[in-house]
């Protein structure tokens, strides 16, 4: 059986940085395993603008983005192998993979998971109705428009107002389509407000906030969706319904990381973020295997996930090298108004990052972070939203002799 | 005249109503900073946009590049922009960077392509 120091799952943003950043402690033994016949992930459909602006402080699109990091991969010669599809990861790190070429079995020293995400489609938010073809979700639309060459539609709904449904609203409209409608059932717009101005204002396209789709009709084709009123508690209004003929509805509901192999493997989750359970290191309970990007936690910005992917890098390659294990890990918790705080365990040995999302939006809030009652911790955030990370760093010395760290919202 | 604007230079998108003329700004009404006056400046009285679009390929491994505008370009250029993308078929290989048309539509802006296509022969 091959031996390789370092498996990397997944060739997207996050597994191309980890790849790198392997490279770059001397890990040569590596290999970068990818599903899709080129590397990038999925930047490769998202040709709109907005990339690299924390990295580069340039506004790159996803092709241009991705490009940097591949050519890096090349130019350090990096292994990589395309077509090819991990079917079993297990516990003593054996990876079973499928390409065109056939069948192998590998053993890695370190495994780094890389998986990135998948959407959220209609089965998973059971809205009502008949089975029509034009249902899509916004990704797998976006994939046909920007890579295949196929329009979707020509009398659009979206439901949900996420940053790749704001996208493909303006990118259906761009192409000659009509966008009727971007439905949301929360009171906000869940996508950045860059992207609402740019999508959705520039065009007129109008947002239902407070609206769900509860009925969707159609026999072949998708004849009409109909929307209506959510109530305080979260009801339907029955008397605030109203039918939109239509013939394309896109699903932007949310992204759940892909972990099946993760849990193959014995990782355990978080079922919060539904991505594994890390310490400081990023690594999972297995010792050894790691996760990044948004097989890990659902990022909004891919700059923060390239960031990620070179830290997991580090610990991966630290480990293959034999360097410090012995840490006392205390946990590190949510708090209320706080839906997630990763990393999960932290060390208080060394200065950590931890990033984390709030529960609701608010304004003029303080973020705490407490050990019991001593205070380690405060910081001021003019306005807080579900849909932006926040990072926070502590140092050591702020978090020494902790027991447990609690971080909440007031 | 007074519009509503949302100022996106930055995440905290500070919300704004804007009194203007066309002679100039009267007053911001919200709390805005130095960038974002610049901001709501253009915003009001030249507003622009990066298009970002696909153009059909020949002869590629895929069948569209994706392509973006060199420099943003006027507001009201974005959809005869895409007319000419609509109708426009370039040929692998292509290399990101390439300018696939010059000055569109006497804009002097350039329509670049933004990833790399094979040829397929």
């Amino acid at each position: 059986m091959r031996e390789v120091d370092i498996i990397i799952i997944g060739g997207g943003p996050a597994g191309l940085s980890a790849a790198i950043s392997c490279k770059r402690e001397g890990i040569d033994n590596l290999l970068l395993i990818e599903r899709e016949d080129r590397l990038g992930g999925i930047l490769n459909q998202c040709i709109h603008s907005g990339f690299g602006l924390e990295i580069f402080k340039e506004d790159l699109t996803g092709p241009e983005y991705a490009k940097r990091y591949i050519t890096e991969v090349e130019r350090l010669h990096i292994p990589f192998m395309l077509k090819g599809n991990v079917l079993d990861i297990s516990q003593d790190k054996e990876v079973v993979v499928v390409s065109p070429k056939g069948l192998f079995k590998l053993r890695a020293k370190a495994i780094i998971l890389s998986m990135g995400c998948r959407e959220r489609a209609r089965g998973a938010i059971g809205i009502p109705g008949t089975r029509p073809a034009g249902i899509y979700t916004a990704g797998q639309a976006q994939n046909l428009m920007n890579i295949r060459n196929y329009m979707v539609g020509k009398r659009v709904v979206i439901l949900g107002s996420g940053d790749i449904g704001l996208i493909m609203a303006r990118r259906l409209t761009l192409e000659g389509a009509r966008v009727l409608a971007v439905v949301e059932i929360l009171p906000y717009c869940s996508g950045l407000p860059r992207n609402r101005v740019q999508c959705l204002e520039d065009f007129k396209i109008p947002l239902l906030l407070n609206h769900t789709i509860v009925d969707i009709k159609g026999d072949k084709r998708l004849k009409s969706v109909t929307i209506s009123k959510v109530g305080k508690r979260g009801g339907i209004v029955p008397r605030q319904k109203r039918e939109i003929p239509c013939d394309t509805l896109l699903l932007s509901c949310g992204l759940i990381p892909e972990n099946e192999l993760s849990r193959k493997a014995g990782v355990i989750l978080d079922p919060e973020t539904s991505g594994p359970i890390v310490n400081e290191e990023l690594e999972t309970n297995i010792p050894g295997i790691y996760a990044c990007g948004n097989v890990l936690q659902v990022h909004d910005l891919v700059d923060w996930v390239t960031l990620e992917g070179e830290k997991v890098g580090k610990s991966a390659a630290s480990y293959v090298k034999g360097g410090k294990r012995n840490y006392q890990w205390i946990d590190a918790r949510a708090g209320s108004g706080i839906r997630y705080i990763i990393p999960h365990r932290i060390s208080t040995e060394r200065d950590v990052e931890v990033t984390l999302r709030v529960s609701r939006p608010g304004k003029d809030k303080d973020i705490l972070v407490k050990d019991r009652n001593r205070l380690i911790k405060k910081v001021f955030f003019g306005k807080v939203n579900p849909s932006q990370m926040i990072k926070l760093r502590l140092n050591k010395k702020e978090l020494r002799g902790t027991k447990a760290l609690w971080v909440s919202l007031r | 005249m007074i519009r509503d604007l949302t100022c996106i230079v930055c995440p905290k998108a500070c919300k704004l109503k804007v009194e203007y003329s066309e002679k100039g700004i009267e007053r911001i009404q919200g709390v805005l900073c130095k960038k974002g006056q610049d901001y709501v400046r253009e915003e009001i009285y030249n507003p622009t946009r990066v298009l970002t679009s696909s153009v059909r390929v020949m002869d590629g491994d895929l069948k569209l590049v994706s392509v973006k505008t060199n420099r943003p370009i006027p507001k009201d250029l974005l959809m005869k922009v895409m007319d000419v993308l609509y109708k426009t078929k370039v040929k692998a290989p292509i290399k990101i960077g390439d300018i696939l048309i010059k000055n569109i539509l006497g804009s002097g802006i350039d329509i670049v392509a933004t990833k790399n296509i094979k040829g397929n022969g």
